[in-house]
């Protein structure tokens, strides 16, 4: 089965590279600034004895102060997991950094949460809707569209 | 940031596929296919029917109703088993479901649409020849179903093509489509052949 690595261990190897990246962890999942998130994602990525080679999901939860975005990395060679998380504030235009340079699963997905969301990524070869079309008004997803 | 496009087909190898597959058929096809139907001809001075054309017409077409496929939802696996052995719809001369509108007579709208695939709907109703009915299919295809508030379902089928017999359910059972069929073949029967115009 796969091993959900400890959030303890992996923070403490991020915080060597970047002392300023995390900003929480609990036992579940590792809380990173948005200005860090694509250093932390790569360095998940390239560092071998982690290895996450395989992006299983993005997921944007709206909290109303602030949008919280989940990542589910996974290494399939080592057979091991961690979840990422990050917040994003403002309604207006939140925008974050796009993983697609680094995992091509987060093309769709994040397309799905700028669609669903109203959430941008900057660096995203492709960023317009996905599921609703050009020309739709509001982001349907977020609590506060009615 | 950089980011490397890649695409599964470049597409000028896609067009130049295509245009080659063109060209081919094109060059086959330069003599015109003799008339299988030539020997119909004969055979009909030899007949004389005498019926009422509406009678003849009616008959021919409530008996041979070929569905569409159209299947965007859940619905569809009512519709699935209605066709398959244990319901049998092919007692009702209809067990083809046509991928090509053209060949269609009858779209059975099975499933919830959304405002995105409405135009594909629409234009598959548009491709289907004339004479041809709609039966809407369970509660998503009556008016929205569960859905019916949603940003992105049309409220009924109704919205985008006209709607000849109802199917309530959810999803409706195949007894209930078969009911539905019987309806709209009787309502076909009492059709005459020059007022049957699609109102769109
Ligand atoms: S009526 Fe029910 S079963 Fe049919 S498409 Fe709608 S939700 Fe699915």
């Amino acid at each position: 089965m796969t091993v959900s690595l400890s959030t303890w261990d992996v923070a403490n190897q991020i915080k060597e590279q970047f002392p300023d990246a995390v900003s929480e962890i609990n036992d579940q999942a590792i809380l990173v600034k948005s200005e860090s998130l694509f250093e932390v994602a790569q360095y998940l990525k390239n560092r071998p004895e982690l290895d996450f080679d395989y992006l299983n999901y993005i997921s944007a939860v709206d909290y109303f102060d602030y949008f919280e975005l989940v990542y589910q990395l996974t290494s399939i060679n080592h057979n091991h997991s961690l979840i990422l998380k990050t917040r994003c504030y403002g309604r207006d235009n939140p925008t974050l950094p796009s993983l697609v340079s680094l995992w091509r699963g987060a093309d769709f997905q994040e397309r799905e949460i700028y669609d669903l969301m109203g959430i941008r990524f900057d660096g995203h070869p492709n960023m317009k809707r996905i599921f609703l079309w050009d020309g739709f008004q509001g982001h349907p997803l977020r609590k506060d569209y009615l | 940031m950089e980011v490397v496009q890649r695409y599964i087909y470049s597409d000028t190898e896609l067009d130049r596929t295509e245009g080659e597959a063109i060209e081919a058929l094109k060059a086959r096809s330069q003599q015109p296919i003799p008339d299988p139907d030539k020997w119909l001809d004969e055979e009909l001075e030899r007949n004389i029917l005498l019926t009422s054309l509406d009678a003849i017409l009616d008959w021919a077409r409530r008996s041979s109703l070929w569905p569409a496929i159209c299947f965007p939802a859940c619905c569809a696996f009512e519709l699935i088993a209605a066709n398959a052995s244990r319901f049998d719809l092919s007692r009702f001369g209809m067990e083809i479901l046509r991928a090509s509108p053209r060949q269609a007579d009858l779209m059975i709208t099975a499933g919830t649409l959304t405002w995105k695939m409405a135009p594909q709907v629409k234009r598959i109703y548009d491709q289907m020849a004339e004479p041809k009915w709609v039966i809407a299919m369970g509660a998503c295809g009556i008016s929205g179903g569960i859905f019916r508030s949603s940003y992105n379902v049309v409220p009924g089928y109704n919205h985008i093509i006209p709607v000849d017999v109802y199917v309530p359910g959810c999803p409706p059972r195949p007894e209930a489509l078969i009911h539905g069929i019987r309806m709209l073949q009787n309502k076909i029967a009492k059709e005459h052949i020059a007022i049957k115009l699609s109102p769109l």
